[in-house]
Parts: C-alpha cells; structure tokens; sequence
C-alpha cells in the first residue's frame, strides 16, 4: 500500500481565543476525490485556508507527499488551487491568468505557453473567452477559467472551494463531470469543499463531515454509505435534508 | 538525466510523414518535447500530412498533451493534416479530454485599432462621460427638489459623519498645506519687493492671492484627493458589490440617500476649511516677514486687514461652494458608474481625481475671469 498523499494529524484552526476546529486527523490517499462537508459556519472554507499553507494552525500539521505547505514562502506551488469565487486577478485577461504561472514557473517559450492557454481553456469548456476580462464573465465561467489556472502547472492534486456554489444545474453537471473526467483520465487528486449534495454523491468516493457545535469531525467515509447508514442524526439530517428533530 | 519521452520523425512517402512518440510524455519536461516538437513539425508543408505515431506512449500528462494539441491545431491552420494515430484505450482518452481527434477550428484574431479609431473612439467616450455628468446633475437636481418638497425623506444620519470624515478630519492637512504656501510664495516675492523697498506689500501679495485664488483652490484639491477618492472608491465598491441595487430594492434612491448627504457635507464643510486655509496662508506668510523682512507682526496683520476686503474673502467663499459640489458631483457619478470589480473600483477612483483636478482649474480660471468682467 503507497503512502497518502495528504495527512492532516490533530490539526486545531482558528484564531485569538476562537477555535472553529479542533484536533481534526485524516488522510488524503492519491488519485481520490476527497469532500470536505458540513453546514454553513462550520469552517469548511477556513479548514481549507489551513490544508493549502494560507493560515498557520493552532496546532497540529498538515503535510503533502511529506512537505507543509506554507504559502508565506513565494516559489512553485505543490497543488492548484480554485477559490469560491474563481479569485482571477481582475487586472488580467483569462488568458493572461492562465499564462502567469507558466510565465513565471516554467522556461516554456511564448507559443508553447500560449498553446497550453489555449488547450487548458478548451478544457473547460472556455475557448472564446481567452481574450476576455474577468468582469466580463459569469460566475460559472469565473470558476472554470479558476480550475484551468489551479491546473495550468499540471499539479497532482487539487483544491477547490464550493465549485459548484452559485451555478445553475446544467453548469453544476458540466463542472461535475469534468472533475470526473481529470480524475479519472489523468489521475489528478482533488480535495473539494462542498455542501451540494447531487455533487457529493456524484464525485465524491470519501469524506469528512465537520460540525459547527462540537468543533470536530462527526463523520468519515463514502458519502453513499454515510447517508445510507449513519444512525448519527446531525449526520442524517444533513445528507438527507430533513430537520435534526425529525432525523433523531 | 535522460527525457522520459523519445521522438523520432520518419518520412513514409513525399507527402506523409509521421512524428514517432515513445515512453512518458510529462509537463515537467514540456520545454525540450516542445523544442523537439517545433524542430520536426517544419519538415511538413501546405498540403502534406504529418501524424504524431502514439503506439509506443506509456503515459502523458495534461501539459504534454495540450502541447501536441496545440501543434496539431497550429498544423491544420497552415493546410497540413495532422492526427493522433495508434494511441492505446488511456492514452486516446486524455487525447479525447484535450480535444485532439476533433476538428480544428480558425482562430479569430481581433484586429488592432488604427490611430484615428483610438483617437475618434476616445472623443466619443469623453463626450458620452460629460453627457453621463451633465444627467446626473440633472437627478441631483431633482432628487434636491425632491428633499426639499418632503423634508422627511432626507437622509440626515449619514450627513454628520460625513462632515466629521471629509472636514474635521482634514483640518492638519489643510493647515499644514496653506501654511507652507503662504511661507512659500512670501519668499519667492520678498526677494523682489525688498529690491524697492517695499516689504510690506508682501502682505498685500499674500493676503489677496490666497483670499482669492490659493486658499479655496488648495483646499478643494486636498478634499478632491481625500474625500472625493474616497467617495468614488466607497460607491464604487457599494455598486460592485450590488448594495446600490440592494437599495433600491428595498425603496432608497442612491440619490436621496447617497449622494445628497455626500454633497451637502461638502458644501458645508468645504468653505469653512477654505476659511481655516485663508488664516492658515496668512500665517505663513506673517512668519516670513517677520522673520526674514523686519515687519512686525502688527504691521503686517495691519496691511493685511487695510488690504484685503471682504469680496475678496467673500469670492473665495463662492469659488469654494463651486468647487465643493464639483468634487462631490464627479466623486459620486465616478462612483456610481463603476462597473468590473476591484479593478474597475481603482479605474473610477483615479478617474475621479483626474478629472476633479482638470475641472477646479477650469473653474477656477472661469470665475477668475467672470469676476473680473462683472468688475467684481
């Protein structure tokens, strides 16, 4: 059996004298699609600022293929990463997002890193946009062009924070299926912060379930599994979208 | 080290030929398949077919891959046929994924525009921004009317603390600044008037020139780069962020409710401060004189007092209410037109202060002259 890619050990987050989660310990195994769930406010996003090198936690580690990722170090990143609200730089045209990590990491020559614009753009599905601003596009096609730059360094593994927050069903689908594909086709890890559950069932093979009150993980597994099973009723309720009084 | 990848081109016939792939194709070695790749595609013209061979590929990555995308969509647009060939089951799905066995399609270029179509394009655009100006006058006029009718419907919480943040706030600043010019311009004369003889006019020269012209103007550019910046950048982010629509969907105008109480601070705090600069000029030019022209400080508070009459004071006061509503006026249209998030925030914002700018002097000049011929 090889080693996880990603082992997070008694990681405790938050900051001053609040503490949103605490002594939380999982892995990330290569290749998987691995969820992050909860309710709103429990601290899904604020987890992810700690597992990418954002933030420095309270205490415990977080480690990637044995290295803590630490973002207050400038140099070439470990893993993409995809923010909410696709976080393009609103100075640059998509193709200009795309291209500055290649420009600034690789020694590719103009035409070649023009050429992987072009091809991580048709990926997602944006090839007419290469030339548009960002305040010219719709939030679902922030996110894509979002996905394209996190992987425009060709990572192993991916960070994506509510992909599918915001956008309508057909979009939602379309993203879905193209995390399935990249998964599937080039093996790509992904770590997907979500609270839709059609696209948790869809894409997710594993998870965690945090929760806001007890400040730690309630749940762990295949999401299948997990609604099907759990007798936990924070966790029922949520997975199957009925009130904790009624799911108790 | 040895590349993981290996390639090797082989001509079957005058017009087909083949770029021969093998091993592992991989993003962290793309710079030399690149190279290789761009050294064998040349060797195919309009007309002849160059296929990239894949049988021997064991594995490839997305970067490889959008390379050789890239290159067979570059060799179709020059007239050579190019396809993946022999690929196994994994390696045709990546070739699926990044769209190399679809049809190429042309590439729009946009053309660059020529220099009388960036010139005429401008013109338009400074003639559309003046007509946007001149329409929201017109509503701040009537959104005024409006207030006035009903008196209830003023937004009267936000005026105190915009008062306290665009006047109060700016008093050092405005102090310090007049202070400085007065001192200034009472050196750059007094090395003249003491050739004559007559220090004293030092005071006529400061007295009059800040009353008139540098008091109120130097005030209005302070509050121009303080509050109308900040009016723009407020606003700006608030119409980004929806809050403007969010407004108006629960009942407010932005007029009523925004940009009133913005103008209204200004024309009441901005004369005052021009008031406080008049002083504050004076003062520094009185240090001068006292310091370096052997006047009293009697003497010359005396001359300043013979000297400058009311109107000149008084014409200051009128420019700066002008100047007031025009800093206030830009600021908030600048502001509400913002559109493109954070970079369209610091587009309207500098905006502001360019044309604020352009706009006191041209004022400035205007009044100057209009007093003048009204033999004001």
């Amino acid at each position: 059996m090889t080693d996880p890619l990603f082992k997070v050990v008694d990681l405790t987050i938050g900051w001053d004298e609040t503490v949103v989660q605490k002594e939380a310990t999982f892995e990330i195994e290569r290749g998987e699609i691995f969820a992050i769930l909860g309710g709103s406010g429990c601290g899904k996003s604020t987890l992810l600022r700690y597992l990418v090198g954002l933030e420095t936690p309270i205490s415990g580690s977080v480690t990637i293929d044995g290295v803590a990722p630490d973002q207050s170090v400038p140099g070439r990143p470990l893993f993409g990463v995809m923010f909410q609200s696709g976080a393009l730089l609103g100075s640059f045209t998509v193709g200009e997002n795309i291209a500055l990590p290649l420009q600034t990491w690789t020694t590719l020559p103009a035409d070649a890193i023009g050429g992987i614009v072009a091809a991580k753009l048709r990926l997602v599905g944006l090839e007419s946009a290469e030339d548009r601003m960002p305040s010219e596009l719709s939030g679902g096609m922030c996110k894509r062009a979002g996905i394209a730059r996190a992987m425009a360094l060709e990572p192993d593994l991916l960070f994506l924070d509510e992909p599918s927050a915001g956008l309508d069903p057909v979009s939602a689908v379309e993203l879905d299926e193209l995390i399935l594909d990249l998964n599937q086709q080039l093996g790509l890890t992904f770590v997907v912060v979500t609270h839709d559950l059609d696209s948790i069932f869809k894409i997710g093979k594993s998870c965690i379930m945090l929760d806001r009150e007890s400040k730690s993980i309630i749940a762990r597994g295949d999401p299948r599994v997990l609604r099907d099973t759990s007798t936990d009723p924070r966790v029922h309720s949520f997975f199957n979208r009925v009130r904790q009084e009624e799911a108790s | 080290m040895l590349p993981a990848f290996a390639i090797e081109h082989v001509q079957a016939s005058t017009d087909r030929g083949e770029i021969r792939l093998r091993g592992i194709l991989r993003f962290a070695e793309a710079a030399p398949l690149w190279t290789e790749l761009r050294r064998l595609e040349t060797k195919a013209s309009r007309g002849q077919t160059l296929d990239f061979e894949m049988s021997a590929v064991q594995r490839i990555d997305g970067g490889a891959m959008a390379l050789l995308a890239c290159l067979r969509a570059e060799l179709h647009r020059r007239g050579v046929k190019s396809e993946f060939m022999a690929a196994d089951e994994q390696v045709q799905r990546i070739i699926h994924l990044y769209g190399g066995d679809h049809a190429v399609r042309r590439l729009k270029r946009r053309r660059p525009l020529g220099t009388l179509d960036q010139l005429g394009r401008a013109t338009v655009s400074i003639l559309h921004e003046l007509r946007l100006v001149l329409a929201f006058l017109g509503q701040i006029v009537v959104a005024a009317a409006g207030v006035l009718r009903s008196p209830r419907s003023a937004n009267l919480r936000e005026l105190p603390a915009t008062m306290e943040r665009s006047g109060a706030d700016a008093v050092p600043v405005i102090i310090v600044i007049n202070f400085l010019v007065g001192v200034a311009m009472a050196f750059q004369s007094a090395a003249q008037l003491k050739q004559f003889g007559a220090n004293i006019l030092v005071a006529d020269l400061i007295g009059i020139s800040i009353c008139r012209e540098l008091g109120p103007l130097m005030t209005a550019i302070v509050v121009c780069g303080r509050s109308g910046a900040a009016f723009a950048a407020e606003l700006g982010f608030m119409q980004v962020n929806e809050e403007i629509d969010a407004l108006r969907t629960m009942g407010f105008g932005p007029m009523r409710y925004l940009v009133l109480p913005r103008v209204a601070a200004l024309i009441i705090v901005v004369p005052l401060l021009s008031l406080l600069a008049d002083v504050a000029g004076v003062l520094g030019g009185l240090a001068v004189g006292v310091t370096t022209l052997d006047l009293t400080a009697r003497a010359y508070l005396n001359q300043t007092m013979r000297v400058v009459s009311l109107w000149d004071v008084s014409s200051g006061i009128v420019k700066s209410v002008v100047f007031a509503f025009a800093v206030a006026l830009i600021a908030c249209q600048q502001g509400l037109a913002t559109s493109g998030g954070a970079q369209g925030v610091g587009r309207r914002t500098t905006s502001t202060v360019v044309i604020t700018m352009f706009t006191l002097i041209l004022i400035d000049a205007v009044l100057t002259i209009f007093f003048r011929v009204a033999g004001l």
